[in-house]
């Protein structure tokens, strides 16, 4: 009785340590982290509106790949993304390289930030400086109505 | 004039339509390809039908030839086979398939069912090759000259228009 | 026969919409009250027209009609009954249908709550939407016709897409459209205003109320996608510059600045020809956004099925609406006077320094989501502008944003003395630098960028509370007084603050998540477990089920805390019959304070699963956000002044 009991034990013992701390899906986490965030850069040719992390194409998954073996080879996050550009062209990248092409993507909205708030000091100091009878009078109710924010 | 300010955003407007309607004949998921110009890639591939001959990008310099990437599962590329099939009876230029991820046996069986109009297939397993190309959806097609540049690309299947206005007057322009 | 009394009643309302976009505005002009009187009374017909054969459409859905084309694209037998009415706009044909649905609903709402509005007014504002209601029914019967016939008919349909096959198909386009369609009503004050020439302060009141709503409809609509997106789409992304999205966050932007502008006019009278233009851009910036949707410019997920064709009458369209609106601004505007003074440095410079920033910031949207398309058009490359770029573009802008919104409410009409200013904010300043840094490091690391988003966020926070106190704790009274004076809040106001609020909120939802999100992607064999911030995941195995429509391998994967057992989440791999495309659900044990995720990946040969965890802290605060900003809006529509019994009434 008690070797059937020691036995059981042992078994179920056996068992659970099977069932342990599942391992991580790749083999190193910390490339893996590297080589999906350099993937989250490069745009899917195949589905054209996914990264080539998210996406489960054929090509993505051998993207993926190429990535993978690149960084083991020590290569940089650039020398990748030259590597994809080489052959796929500029489209394959979701952040658009700085070229005289796109000088005015990148550097518009600032341009535009700053000459919008330029403009509005300008028009606004003009006007603060125009004599009153080129204004409404303060309709009294409107100023005191606590109803309007 | 004060009131001239008030015509920028008609203007703007108006340049933008121009813009809108202009983007309306173009495809924006066609992707060109950055190699057109620049020299073939290297590669080293058995044949398809001979494991135990390799081709490589040196052994095709001096001529100028066409490299159609096609696989067994590829649907669209049954549309341009007899295209190509035909095309190749012309004996205009030597033309070199790129078998791209697939079975040998599946691509050999493809091949014996549709017609063989290529001089050689190059077996490209892993896809590897495919990238180097720059190739993201099978059919497409390369015309490479003499000195092993690539000079042109063509991204889906061949229509009869395309091989009539472009590649058969290039391969003849290539060709001297 | 259904689907051609559909038809019909379509041809019928595209006669009522002309004879109410000419009618009324005619009357207006040439003052024939009898005219003008036309408008109400069609204005409801066409509603009834309009929805009755919006009622065929769903019919032929839910009779199986495959007949029709439309349904045979998007139905199917198997199709639950909920997803064959929500597939009546999951398609072009059929969006465009709700889209003239949604106007004549705005339309209606117009026509019933106008009592105080002049006849000439009302008479010109509904003919203005009529004859957009003209263009979409247009470009319906002539190129998307929703009733066109197949024959012979199919046995069976091709089915609804599997991704909308979700309550949020049900929800979020229809909550989405209200929005969008909703600034056509701002749009068509404005129009009104600018041919009338009665743009004053007035104006202002009456507009603000309609644009309010639209825009509320369009913050849940958006709140609605994003998170379909997110427990939808497997990986737990819930933003991506997609086209289409930027095409929803262009108005709503736009919409944003409008609200703001016409809190401005309003009060002070002044910058109307500014608000007009804003009004004509928000609802400009809806019909670009239908184009870009439909016309096949712009490669998206969202993208309808397109034809060059029907791109050519969307752009015609939107040239004569756009361009005949800014001409008509161009000719009328520089009439208006001037409004009430203000000084450089007062209240109604931060609104309209917060006009310029969501302006540039709807501009640098719509320079990244056109710019490929640009290039392309002049034949120098395809390029292609993802989330780097929007989030490096879009985030520094809304940084001074967020910092004026902290300085606007407390800073005094006509003019503002800086110093007082900053004196009376120097508590709300550091308490939100102290509580950013304290955040961080609760959070186990304090990271430099997401120190900077959390002091936005607990600014707003702070500013917020400080304005509360001020207003109801001016000379340190007692308690018992304060709660009066809270309740004394005016609606208007309470409602500004709770939407400022859900601004913090958002943004705070949004830096936890990004900040300290935490992702493992791990191998799991039956029995096996990860723990990840405390959380254990432990799997026990996938079992197959069907569905009503589908076959899936559910997963299923018991979680725990502290050894304690919370919950079991099942993650789905589906195939759905029909269009056999493969599709993973997530399931996702959702709270205040994170979001557990998990989600099924693929099989592994010794029988394993790859499986994807993560715990995502805060994330439903970014749509908690957002419902809080809806809520705010509707405060501010309640407030009593649009509720006072009119007695008056301007000419």
């Amino acid at each position: 009785m008690a070797k059937w009991i020691v036995g059981l034990c042992l078994a179920v013992w056996a068992i659970s340590a099977f069932a342990g701390e599942a391992a991580p899906a790749a083999s190193d986490p910390v490339l893996e982290a590297r080589m999906m965030r350099i993937s989250s850069e490069l745009r899917c040719l195949v589905c054209q509106n996914q990264t080539i992390a998210d996406s489960h194409a054929g090509l993505a998954v051998d993207l993926r790949q190429q990535v993978r073996e690149m960084l083991q080879k020590g290569q940089s996050e650039q020398q990748i993304l030259d590597y994809m550009t080489a052959r796929y062209g500029d489209f394959v990248l979701y952040r658009p390289p700085f070229k005289a092409t796109t000088a005015l993507l990148w550097v518009g909205p600032g341009v535009m930030v700053v000459a919008g708030l330029v403009i509005l000091f300008v028009v606004l100091r003009r006007r603060s400086r125009m004599p009153q009878d080129q204004f409404d009078p303060d309709a009294p109710e409107a100023a005191q109505d606590p109803h309007l924010t | 004039m004060k009131s001239l300010r008030f015509l920028v955003p008609l203007a703007i407007f108006l340049g933008l339509v121009v813009f809108l309607g202009a983007g309306l004949k173009l495809d924006p998921k066609e992707v060109p390809s950055p190699l057109i110009g620049k020299p073939a890639p290297a590669f080293a591939l058995t044949r398809l039908d001979n494991v135990g001959q390799t081709i490589r990008r040196e052994d095709l310099l001096g001529k100028v030839w066409m490299l159609n990437v096609w696989a067994s599962w590829c649907v669209a590329c049954r549309e341009e086979h007899p295209l190509l099939v035909e095309f190749a009876r012309k004996k205009l230029l030597p033309v070199y398939g790129l078998n791209y991820k697939d079975e040998r046996s599946a691509g050999l069986r493809w091949l014996a069912n549709f017609g063989n109009p290529y001089d050689a297939s190059l077996f490209d397993q892993d896809g590897r090759v495919g990238i180097d190309w720059g190739v993201y959806g099978v059919p497409e097609t390369f015309i490479i000259d003499r000195e092993g540049v690539i000079r042109f690309k063509q991204i889906g299947p061949i229509t009869p228009d395309v091989m009539r206005t472009q590649i058969e007057p290039l391969v003849r322009k290539l060709n001297g | 026969m259904i689907p051609e009394i559909g038809h019909f009643l379509l041809w019928l309302a595209l006669g009522g919409s002309l004879v109410l976009g000419v009618v009324p505005l005619a009357g207006a002009t040439w003052g024939r009250a009898d005219w003008m009187a036309v408008a109400r009374p069609i204005t409801y017909a066409l509603f009834a027209l309009v929805a009755a054969a919006f009622a065929c459409l769903v019919a032929s859905f839910v009779r199986h009609d495959f007949s029709v084309l439309y349904v045979a694209s998007n139905s199917n037998t198997a199709l639950p009954l909920q997803y064959r009415i929500a597939g009546v706009w999951g398609g072009h044909e059929g969006s465009l249908l709700l889209w003239v649905q949604m106007l004549c609903v705005w339309m209606v709402a117009v026509a019933r709550f106008s009592r105080h509005l002049p006849q000439a007014v009302l008479a010109r504002i509904l003919s203005v939407m009529g004859l957009v209601c003209v263009g979409f029914l247009l470009f319906m019967l002539i190129t998307s016709n929703p009733f066109d016939r197949l024959f012979p008919a199919p046995a069976d349909g091709r089915d609804l897409n599997p991704l909308l096959q979700d309550p949020g198909m049900v929800t979020h386009p229809p909550m989405l459209y209200m929005g969008y369609v909703g600034f056509s009503v701002a749009f068509a004050f404005a129009i009104a205003a600018l041919i009338g020439g009665n743009l004053d302060a007035t104006w202002a009141r009456w507009t603000r109320p309609w644009t309010t709503i639209a825009w509320m409809f369009l913050t849940l609509g958006i709140a609605m996608g994003s998170s379909w997106a997110y427990y939808e789409l497997g990986w737990g992304g819930w933003w991506f510059w997609d086209p289409v999205e930027n095409a929803s966050l262009m108005p709503w932007l736009l919409g944003t600045a409008l609200i703001h502008s016409l809190a401005v006019t309003e009060k002070r009278n002044s910058f109307k020809s500014w608000t007009v233009l804003l009004a004509i851009l928000a609802f400009s910036f809806s019909l670009l956004g239908t184009f870009l949707v439909r016309s096949g410019v712009l490669s998206s997920v969202h993208a309808f099925a397109t034809d060059p064709r029907r791109g050519l009458f969307i752009l015609a369209f939107l040239t004569v609406v756009v361009g005949s609106s800014f001409a008509l601004y161009a000719w009328r505007a520089p009439t208006v006077g001037l409004g009430a003074r203000f000084a450089l440095l007062s209240k109604e410079t931060a609104l309209l320094a917060n006009n310029v920033l969501f302006l540039v910031a709807a501009g640098a949207v719509l320079q990244g989501t056109l710019y490929p398309l640009f290039l392309d058009a002049l034949g120098l490359g395809k390029i292609s502008v993802g989330p780097p770029y929007f989030d490096s573009v879009f985030l520094p802008l809304m940084v001074p944003t967020v910092f004026l919104m902290g300085i606007g409410p407390m800073a005094r009409w006509k003019e503002v003395e800086l110093p007082a200013l900053a004196l009376r904010l120097r508590w709300a300043a550091g308490a939100a630098v102290l509580a950013s840094l304290l955040t961080g490091w609760l959070a186990g690391e304090i990271r430099p960028v997401a120190t900077l988003g959390l002091m936005m966020a607990y600014w707003i926070f702070t500013t917020v509370a400080t304005d509360l106190w001020e207003r109801i704790r001016p000379n340190g009274m007692g308690l018992s007084i304060a709660a009066q004076r809270v309740r004394q809040i005016p609606r208007a106001l309470a409602g500004m603050m709770v939407a400022h609020l859900g601004v913090g909120v958002f943004c705070f939802g949004v830096v936890m998540v990004k900040a300290y999100e935490v992702e493992r992607d791990v191998q799991m064999n039956v029995g096996d477990s990860t723990t990840v911030n405390g959380y254990t995941f432990t799997f026990r195995g996938v079992k197959e089920l069907q569905g009503p429509n589908y076959q899936a391998v559910q997963g299923q994967m018991e979680v725990a805390r502290a050894d304690k057992k919370l919950t079991d989440l099942h993650p789905e791999k589906r195939v759905y019959r029909v269009q056999q495309n493969p599709m993973t659900e997530a399931d996702i044990d959702a709270g205040v304070t994170r979001d557990l995720y998990v989600s099924l990946g693929e099989p592994v040969e010794s029988g394993a699963w790859i499986v994807r965890v993560y715990v995502k802290p805060f994330i439903n605060w970014i749509w908690g956000g957002c419902l809080l900003m809806a809520l705010g809006g509707l405060l501010a529509v309640s407030d009593r002044r649009y509720r006072r019994k009119q007695g008056v009434q301007t000419p």
